[in-house]
């Protein structure tokens, strides 16, 4: 097995991690935070392609990257405002309580 | 160099295996930290300092803050920082689903063709991402920039309290 | 750290540590050469600073003292210099208590993540010519990241001592480290915007050389430098929770904050970390800033580089206990108004100005002056006019007697 291979053999097992976990918990911040663990697993494997492809191409894994960091980070922020604010509705953050549209 | 990648993927997985199905939500939120450095050590790795760094700097000192904020501001008890678990019925398939799409994953990776040998590392400087982002990526860096403010004004939007004198439950 | 570059002429105080070390690892076979020169300097670095660390302790309290016209411990030792000692002693004796309720695993690990990390903070700080332990392309989002993840073991202290007043005092804490990290990061990008380089040595070797044959390059004698200097010691003060912005650790406050449940040893961990992040920090202003390890008069040179970055870190160490012993503690709400309406509109200021001193350093002549005048006015005038905004409604006390 190459080493390209077992990287992403890393990265598709985090991201069925994430995605498991985002199904499964009925908590919304568990949720949240199953997403942020596939975008972390997205990201591992543009890092790997960038460290396995021909040398001397483009950094273009390395500002990918950057900016879906940068990206998750303001997801995750929006999210968690739209937790509070669902808490603050409706006095827990169960995720299959928050079916409805009412109030 | 093969130890020190399957130690950094070993232990990435196992703290994600246990925060998802963890029972204690702070704890939960503390293993994906340890998770998520684990992701800056692949980083390290395969010798994107750059991106290593930042992982820390935004995921683990930025991030996780604000998810600790919003799991401490939305409890209603002391001691509930115990989430209520999936309900019986939704965990198998979960998990069903999970392992049939890190088994679809896991074929591609299989099949990928097999390279002579690993090229050496390209050489990331720091210089050569501050040239391409100004360069190639200039319109992205605004974008992503226009993105951020949006998304905090946002996020100050959404989570402050709009009914007027309703600011009790939140100080 | 480097090897001793060969083919300059450096004197015997300069290569002395380097050959010591080089010596000592002499003894040992050629493959795990690498390994002994790394423990030699985490050691090295450890002994340092945790006697710096020890008789920082005193010498705050000695400086506090005389400040507050008494004479501070003078009873242990000659002038009290075996004080830290004694502390060490009894903090090691002290029982460890830890509450019945808390979170063991957590209690237990807080402190020991702060002080990891914080000591992680030392690796990139290059401390004298050939003695940065580790010279990172990206060392300075190095040390920011590494300071950033002890946010995390703040909040676990708090969170784990399952006290209601450590917790609030952890999340305040919090607030308060995620405002001043704003302004912390955005003072030292104008320094990477004028030297074009993220690495410390890089930074310092940019600092290098005399403007006139007297003044040296250091990039706090420039009007942008001396603002992001002011910005980024604020910030360090408010990051390493010292006066005037401890308010989490403040006895008068919220008992000890989120050191409350810790007694012994542990208690004793929190305030090396908050002195190692105080030093660290003053480490780094003294690379971004005041020109790292080199000397302010070429005829000094003679003084090994790591004797004149022990002394700019000392005066800025001594310039934190001043500080402290002067200014009143700061209410949460001056705190973070201060970091988001004062520093981070100024920082990004600075930023601006920086742009217009690297852009217009083809000037000559005249237009010097103009340079210089432009750029003093952009980096005098917001702080006032921001100052005398945002303290519109307050004016001064008038006091009435009965």
């Amino acid at each position: 097995m190459t080493h390209l291979q077992l990287c992403l053999a890393f990265s598709s097992l985090l991201f069925a991690v994430g995605l498991t976990g985002a199904l499964a918990r009925s908590n919304s911040i568990l949720v949240l935070l199953g997403l942020e663990l596939m975008l972390n697993a997205a990201n591992l494997n543009f890092i790997a392609f960038w460290r396995f492809g021909p040398p001397g191409g483009p950094a273009t894994g390395v500002v990918f990257v950057l900016f879906s960091i940068a990206v998750a980070a303001a997801e995750a922020a929006v999210g968690l405002a739209l937790i509070i604010s669902i808490y603050r509705h409706q006095k827990n953050i169960r995720l299959p309580d928050a079916r409805r549209l009412k109030g | 160099m093969n130890a020190v990648l399957i130690i950094i993927a070993t232990a990435t997985l196992v703290t994600a295996v246990m925060a998802m199905a963890g029972k204690n939500l702070l704890h939960s939120v503390l293993l994906l930290a340890c998770s998520w450095a684990g992701v800056a050590g692949f980083f390290l790795w395969a010798g994107a300092q750059f991106v290593a760094f930042a992982q820390i700097l935004i995921y683990i000192g930025a991030i996780s803050m604000v998810v600790l904020f919003a799991v401490l501001l939305t409890r209603r008890s002391r001691d509930e920082a115990m989430p209520a678990t999936a309900s019986r019925s939704r965990k198998p398939y979960a998990v069903i689903v999970g392992a049939a799409v890190a088994a679809v994953l896991l074929a591609v990776v299989a099949d990928w063709p097999a390279s002579p040998s690993a090229p050496p590392p390209p050489p990331e400087t720091v210089r050569r991402i501050g040239v391409e982002l100004m360069g190639a990526y200039a319109p992205a860096l605004l974008v992503v920039g226009a993105l951020l403010t949006v998304a905090l004004v946002g996020a100050v939007v959404l989570a402050s309290v709009d009914r007027p004198g309703g600011s009790e439950d939140t100080q | 750290m480097n090897p001793c570059p060969s083919g300059t002429q450096q004197h015997f105080l300069e290569r002395a540590p380097v050959l010591l070390r080089d010596w000592i690892t002499s003894f040992l076979p050629g493959s795990t050469r690498w390994l002994a020169d790394s423990l030699i300097d985490i050691a090295s670095i450890l002994a340092v600073f945790g006697l710096l660390f020890a008789f920082l302790t005193l010498a705050e309290r000695k400086v506090l003292g005389r400040v507050q016209n008494r004479p501070g411990p003078n009873r242990t030792g000659w002038m009290g210099l075996l004080q830290p000692f004694a502390d060490g002693i009894k903090m090691l004796t002290k029982e460890d208590v830890v509450p019945r309720a808390a979170d063991p695993v957590l209690h237990f690990l807080a402190p020991v993540a702060l002080l990891a990390f914080s000591i992680l903070t030392f690796a990139v700080i290059p401390f004298g010519r050939n003695l940065v332990p580790l010279d990172l392309d990206a060392g300075v989002l190095y040390f920011f990241a590494a300071g950033s993840a002890t946010e995390l073991a703040i909040f676990m202290a708090g969170w784990a001592s399952h006290n209601k007043y450590a917790l609030f005092a952890a999340m305040r804490a919090l607030a308060q480290l995620i405002s001043y990290e704003l302004p912390l990061l955005l003072s030292f990008v104008p320094v990477v915007l004028a030297t074009g380089s993220l690495s410390p040595t890089g930074i310092v070797a940019a600092q290098a050389g005399w403007r006139w044959g007297a003044v040296p390059n250091w990039l706090v004698f420039t009007p942008w430098g001396a603002a992001g200097f002011a910005i980024f010691m604020i910030s360090a003060l408010a990051e390493s929770n010292r006066s005037p912005f401890d308010l989490p650790e403040a006895e008068s406050e919220l008992i000890a904050g989120h050191l409350t449940e810790y007694s012994g040893f542990k208690y004793a961990l929190f305030f090396m970390a908050e002195y190692f992040g105080m030093c660290a920090l003053s480490g780094m202003a003294v690379t971004l800033f005041l020109g790292g390890w080199h000397a302010p008069l070429p005829v000094l040179e003679i003084i090994p580089s790591y004797a004149w970055f022990a002394a700019k870190l000392l005066v800025l160490l001594a310039g934190f206990i001043w500080i402290r012993a002067t200014l009143p503690r700061l209410r949460m709400d001056q705190l973070t108004k201060l970091a988001w309406k004062f520093l981070v509109p100024l920082a990004l200021i600075n930023l601006g100005t920086t742009a217009f001193w690297t852009l217009t350093h083809p000037w000559e002549g005249p237009l010097q002056l103009l340079r210089w005048g432009v750029a003093l006015g952009l980096v005098l005038i917001p702080p006032v006019l921001l100052g005398r905004g945002l303290s519109s409604g307050l004016g001064p006390r008038r006091y009435r007697y009965a």
